[in-house]
């Protein structure tokens, strides 16, 4: 800033980069491991560049699963696809017309609701898991992707953004499609919806990771192997005796496991970053 | 807070309140509440009959030696992950601060790693530290350093503990990054011209002015510790050995799984509530002044 700037320069460089590979390195070294056979993995000599085995392990894993999970993993990706994406957009569903019914009229037990959605903060699925596992049994969810979303939508999370959006959105924007004749169905859908886009698509990125990485949940609900989402089926290839496990499929799930999410967060860096900043608020 | 003109609509707003509040109900208010029920009741050897027992659950749960052991496992692992991903990440923060567009190309090589599901970040781990198959276990050997995570309670905390951190740097990074970028250039210059060096500038001026972004992570850190990396326990150690990485999550889903103790885990269970709602009302205090600032 204001001394000679170039040996701090090179020591934040130097300390930067450093990070950035040692940070890398697990992920580096999963993908090596995927690349090799399962001999090379096990002798604990694994070389640190990759082997020639990387289309054979990976197709194996994509459609025939490994030894202790017959399980193909493109079913499970498909199981998380669902599950993620299905909690994303049912969250973004429910809270955005909760947070325009808070907002935009007025009617007795508003604060009511506000406080009972808003309270919600603080009961993590942790506090409650065996309860809310029996409550998705008696409803018959179990093994279903009905039971796998809904109780992880409701959150005040979701709220408690559009709330603080549509306060900032201006209240002339009301009064003029009050004055054309707008209904709130038609406020909604041609005003407020227009202008939430960008806060949707931000929620979205925030949400899918959360679903996609969703681990207690899943695991406890999910009994047949057709529905266990990715993360639940790698962590059962590793279930059996260390010996047997198959390191080198387990990886190769591993990294397709990662890929998805990891590349929501670096293309769409702008609007994983904001919501991640809006939803702390 | 309130806007100035609204809808009026007797039936709508109900309707759209509808689907959160029926999934809230069912899925938050009832389970919780029946945790509530269950901390009061204790279920026969073959579950057939339930009968209420007061504070008895209570009472056996805090004469538990392994309850204190887990909360003295959740104290020492939120310290040293808080500790540790904090100072990481401001040490790589305010290393990013210094040029801006360092700043923007760092900033997606150190992000990603919060996308990566806790379970997945604990199965990388164990597998660079496995005791007959990790690749760093031999350098740790030649070093006269007799690693073994799966026999060695200690080892597998600090294994535990490395996981945690390496998800959370990136999440503190974005925070602090922020933090430093908002501080006025005109402080830290004034500060210059006094004499101050770069140090005593970030102990004395840049640092302090940092603290409600650091407070403000310490909290969220603290959350992270206690049920977000349930899946790093479960996949790098299941909870040892010998319950060595059972933290008071993990002891919640272990003995109501595991062991069938439903009434010990709702006890638990009531516990953990009210931690959260001490830190989600400190968090909430603190973003109030924040926003009146």
């Amino acid at each position: 800033m204001v001394e000679n700037r170039s040996f701090g320069d090179v020591l934040a460089y130097a300390i930067l980069s450093l990070a950035v590979l040692i940070i890398a390195f697990p992920v580096w070294l999963a993908f090596v491991a995927s690349t090799h056979e399962a001999a090379t993995v096990m002798n604990g000599n694994m070389p640190l560049t990759p082997g020639g085995h990387l289309w054979e392990n990976y197709t194996r894993v994509l459609t025939s699963g490994t030894t202790q999970s017959s399980e193909p993993v493109g079913r499970m990706l498909t199981n998380s696809l669902i599950s993620a994406v299905g909690i994303a957009v049912g969250k973004i569903f429910i809270s955005i017309l909760s947070a325009y019914a808070v907002v935009y009229f007025r009617f007795p037990f508003r604060k009511t609701a506000f406080w009972i959605i808003f309270m919600t903060l603080m009961l993590p699925v942790e506090v409650r898991i065996y309860p809310t596992y029996k409550v998705v049994a008696d409803l018959k969810l179990l093994d279903t992707y009905t039971g796998i979303i809904l109780p992880l939508i409701a959150s005040a999370t979701g709220t408690l953004l559009f709330r603080q959006f549509f306060m900032t959105v201006p209240d002339e924007l009301l009064e003029a499609s009050k004055i054309d004749g707008a209904g709130p169905f038609r406020f909604f859908k041609d005003t407020l919806l227009p202008l939430s886009t960008t806060t949707i698509a931000a929620l979205f990125v925030i949400q899918f990771i959360y679903g996609w990485n969703q681990y207690l949940w899943p695991l406890l609900i999910t009994t047949q192997d057709s529905m266990q989402t990715v993360v639940i089926g790698i962590r059962k290839m590793l279930t059996s005796t260390d010996t047997k496990a198959e390191w080198q499929l387990a990886m190769a799930t591993a990294v397709l496991a990662m890929l998805p999410p990891v590349a929501i967060v670096v293309f769409m860096q702008r609007l994983f970053v904001r919501g991640l900043v809006e939803t702390e608020k | 807070m309130d806007k100035s003109v609204s809808f009026h609509n007797k039936l709508l707003p109900y309707l759209l309140l509808a689907p959160q509040l029926a999934i809230t109900m069912v899925f938050f208010y009832w389970p919780a509440s029946q945790a509530l029920n269950q901390s009061f009741l204790r279920e026969d050897a073959f579950g057939l009959t339930t009968q209420f027992v007061g504070f008895e659950n209570y009472a056996d749960l805090l004469q538990q030696p392994q309850y204190y052991a887990a909360m003295f496992t959740t104290v020492i692992f939120s310290s040293l992950v808080a500790a540790l991903s904090l100072s990481i990440a401001l040490l790589l923060a305010s290393q990013a601060d210094k040029n801006l567009r360092a700043a923007s190309a760092y900033k997606a090589l150190l992000i990603w790693p919060y996308a990566v599901a806790p379970a997945i970040a604990g199965i990388l781990w164990i597998f660079m530290f496995h005791p007959s198959l990790g690749t760093l276990v031999r350098p740790l050997r030649v070093i006269g350093f007799n690693w073994n995570p799966l026999l060695n309670g200690n080892d597998a905390l600090v294994l535990v503990v490395m996981a945690a951190v390496w998800k959370q740097i990136s999440y503190n990074f974005l925070f602090f990054l922020a933090g430093l970028q908002s501080i006025p250039k005109s402080v830290i210059e004034a500060a210059a011209i006094d004499g101050a060096g770069p140090m005593r500038r970030f102990w004395t001026v840049i640092f302090p002015l940092l603290s409600p972004t650091t407070f403000f992570l310490l909290v969220v850190n603290v959350v992270y510790v206690f049920f977000d990396t349930f899946g790093i326990i479960d996949a790098v150690t299941g909870g040892g050995p010998a319950g060595a990485t059972t933290t008071m999550v993990y002891k919640v889903f272990a003995d109501g799984r595991l062991g069938g103790d439903l009434g010990g885990s709702a006890v638990q269970s009531v516990f953990l509530m009210i931690i959260v709602i001490g830190l989600t009302t400190i968090q909430f205090r603190y973003v109030e002044r924040r926003v009146q600032y």
